[in-house]
């Protein structure tokens, strides 16, 4: 299991090679700007990428976003507003061709795996942002995938809940257990969910390695005021 | 134009609203041969092209008059002026819609019989459907329009039909005979029925088949509401003048 | 914090009662001067309920056929976007010439091309006008107008990255405009469904001009109350109400759900 993608999108000047292994989230860092919703774009084949992408053993090179089996945890959600919570993550089993009761079921399983049984049959605009977070989340996961991409996947929630949040999130990325990548500009985030940091500058990979080496010997002043701020708390 | 006009009114109609209440026109006292004002004229559409004429003629020897036309079916100007729509003069193309405005008492004196009109068949020019004769009109064949039985011309095809024992295959009734012609004139219809005046009127484009068909008269009246009634007089006295009478007699029309 | 008094200007109020008094003033006109103790034998002549199915039926096949072909039209005009100027700005302009048309011209227009010599209908097997198909015809002309409009415009309002989210799901194009494209726009297709139907159901000028009008066949329910004016303007006034009642009964059935803003 893992993922070797060589992203490069010439038109938004992105390049830059991501490697993920089982079981250790990559986190994306980056100012806003530098690039990292591109990377997540490209490997979910929304926009066109230029290298290979090689997920498990298969070619994602060419291949539509519908066959690529990657989840895609957008920042807003995107939840489908028509729809209920249990209907939104029975969405991509239904879509993939299983029965309405099946995919139903399964999708209850993993309301109740986030907590958030009791909301099946509320429509996302009455939700709260961490409820509708999680149901993003379990949206992603109900569809079966192969590599999860979270966008900024705290960005929209209050500054109060986030931690608790953030815990939880890292929870259940765990428990899922697969090939995860976290889109994020704040060193918290990369901290709690991720094993593995590329920093993205312009564009441009500046470092990698693992957070702790990321903490101990910052390469950019970038990260340098990120790795300070953040031992400040 | 007058299918606008005529159109206006339904929607009018449709909607509920009766029509206005009219702003009374100046009141003008004046000396037999020095006639001035306005005065509005209803008439019936048939009449169109040669009451327009004997406007102008008018004009010439009461120049100081202005005549307002209001053409149309005549018993939707029958109606508004029931309605107390502002007419001085009603000329119509049957008695039954004269009746109408006398019945409700609104004119001033008796009717007066200016012109008489008859039906006649009107085909396109070249008469591309092959009409023959009145029996065609109850081929079902043959594309037929007649006037809807609710205006005039329709009711006196009506009884045309009846008293030559022909059962017409119709097609359509349309709302007014300028309807017909434009349905004959585009090759949608075989054939119409109308008046001879229509066919006249509408130039080369049809061509009308003489039927054996008995006379319509057209009566005119001053109304009593009339706000004018020395020129609205003086206007109908002109009709029936001679010259009125020729210009009538040379858009087709017969004696009264 | 005390609570504000009405945000809306004092001087609103009466140019709103005027439009309001504009609006309601001739149907009530019409309620109060109907003949109401004739109306039982007024509405029972076959000719009436005649008119009425006919004006029914052909509204009812008027809407469904815009419907089919409205909706992918919508769909290009919002396509459309994508495309250069100067022939999006006409495929627009075309789409919006019927409503501005009146509609005797449309109908003449009709004529000159379906008609027994029209520039299509010569070579057609078989008559269009008298019939009610061609009815059907006058409606679409002057209504689907309304509806592509209505639905271009809930397309344009809907988010698409809905679909983008629907894709990285696994779902495949149709799925993606079954399950989220068409239930985002269902309230601009239901919206633009009904003014198409009562637009069809009150068309006269396009109506009598393309397909004449023949009791039972292409006489609806507007061309015999216009008919009927002229000699019976009671039984005018009456089939004035029926057609009132039958739009108040179609738009009040019509859940807020659906229409919002329209039904209520």
């Amino acid at each position: 299991m893992s993922l070797a993608a060589s992203i490069s999108v010439p038109s938004r000047s992105v390049s830059v090679d991501v490697d993920v292994s089982p079981g250790r989230t990559l986190a994306l860092l980056g100012p806003n700007g530098a690039g990292k919703s591109t990377v997540l774009q490209s490997l979910a084949g929304l926009v066109d990428n230029d290298g290979p992408i090689r997920l498990n053993e298969r070619m994602l090179d060419g291949v539509e976003p519908e066959h690529r089996r990657v989840g895609y945890v957008f920042q807003d959600y995107l939840l489908f507003p028509h729809l209920t919570v249990l209907e939104n993550v029975a969405f991509g089993a239904r879509a993939q061709g299983r029965g309405r009761v099946a995919a139903r079921a399964a999708a209850t399983e993993w309301l109740e795996r986030l907590s958030i049984g009791e909301l099946a049959s509320r429509r996302p605009p009455q939700l709260s942002g961490g409820q509708q977070q999680r149901v993003a989340l379990g949206r992603a996961l109900a569809s079966g995938p192969e590599l999860l991409l979270l966008d900024e996947p705290l960005a929209a929630l209050d500054v109060e809940i986030r931690d608790e949040v953030r815990e939880e999130l890292a929870a259940h990325i765990e428990d899922w257990g697969g090939l995860t990548v976290v889109v994020t500009h704040s060193f918290d985030d990369v901290t709690a969910l991720a094993a593995d940091v590329i920093v993205l500058e312009k564009g441009r990979a500046t470092q990698r390695g693992t957070v702790r080496e990321l903490i101990a010997d910052p390469a950019t002043s970038y990260v340098r005021r990120l790795v300070a701020s953040w031992s400040e708390d | 134009m007058k299918k606008s006009a005529l159109i206006l009114v339904a929607v009018l109609a449709l909607a509920g609203c009766s029509t206005p209440v009219p702003t009374p026109t100046p009141t003008e006292t004046v000396a037999a041969d020095s006639l001035t004002g306005t005065i509005n004229v209803f008439a019936a559409a048939s009449l169109t092209g040669s009451f327009q004429e004997i406007a102008d003629a008018f004009a010439e020897e009461d120049p100081d008059v202005e005549v307002v036309f209001n053409f149309g079916g005549s018993s939707g100007l029958a109606t508004q002026i029931v309605e107390a729509a502002p007419a001085d003069v009603f000329a119509a193309a049957s008695p039954a819609t004269m009746k109408t405005v006398t019945d409700a008492a609104l004119t001033d004196g008796d009717p007066v019989d200016f012109a008489s009109n008859v039906l006649e068949i009107a085909v396109a020019k070249g008469n591309p459907g092959g009409i023959v004769g009145l029996d065609d009109f109850a081929n079902p064949d043959k594309t037929i329009a007649l006037c809807a039985v609710e205006v005039p011309c329709g009711a006196a095809s009506a009884k045309l039909f009846e008293t030559a024992g022909i059962t017409p295959s119709v097609d359509t009734y349309e709302q007014d005979v300028k309807a017909v012609l434009t349905k004959v004139e585009f090759g949608e219809v075989d054939a119409g029925l109308v008046y001879v005046t229509d066919v006249l009127d509408a130039g080369d484009a049809i061509e009308g088949i003489e039927i054996d068909s008995a006379p319509v008269k057209y009566p005119i009246a001053t109304l009593a509401a009339s706000t004018n009634k020395e020129a609205a007089d003086a206007f109908v006295a002109f009709v029936l003048s001679d010259k009125g009478q020729s210009i009538l007699k040379a858009a087709g029309f017969g004696t009264p | 914090m005390a609570r504000r008094r009405s945000a809306l200007a004092p001087a609103l109020w009466v140019p709103a009662g005027l439009a309001l008094g504009l609006l309601l003033l001739p149907l009530v006109a019409l309620i109060v001067r109907a003949p109401w103790a004739a109306l039982p034998t007024l509405l029972s002549e076959p000719t009436v309920a005649q008119a009425l199915a006919l004006s029914l039926g052909t509204a009812a096949i008027a809407t469904a056929v815009c419907l089919v072909l409205g909706i992918p039209l919508a769909f290009v005009l919002g396509q459309s976007a994508l495309w250069p100027a100067v022939p999006r700005r006409l495929l627009r302009a075309l789409v919006t010439v019927p409503l501005v048309l009146p509609p005797v011209v449309g109908g003449v227009a009709l004529l000159l091309l379906l008609g027994r010599r029209g520039l299509l209908g010569q070579w057609l097997p078989f008559t269009i006008p008298f019939t009610p198909a061609a009815v059907v015809i006058a409606q679409v002309f002057v209504s689907m107008p309304f509806l592509v409009i209505a639905v271009e415009g809930a397309l344009r309002a809907s988010d698409r990255r809905f679909e983008v989210a629907a894709a990285t799901l696994g779902a495949s194009r149709f799925t993606i405009f079954r399950r989220i494209t068409l239930p985002l726009v269902a309230p601009g297709i239901a919206s633009g469904a009904l003014l198409c139907f009562t637009r069809s159901l009150g068309e006269f000028g396009a109506t009598i001009t393309f397909a004449g009008s023949f009791p039972g066949t292409t006489q609806t329910l507007p061309i015999s109350t216009y008919l009927l004016l002229q000699t019976d303007p009671n039984a005018a006034i009456a089939l004035s109400l029926v057609l009132m009642v039958v739009s108040v009964v179609v738009l009040l059935t019509l859940r807020d759900r659906w229409v919002p803003g329209v039904a209520s």
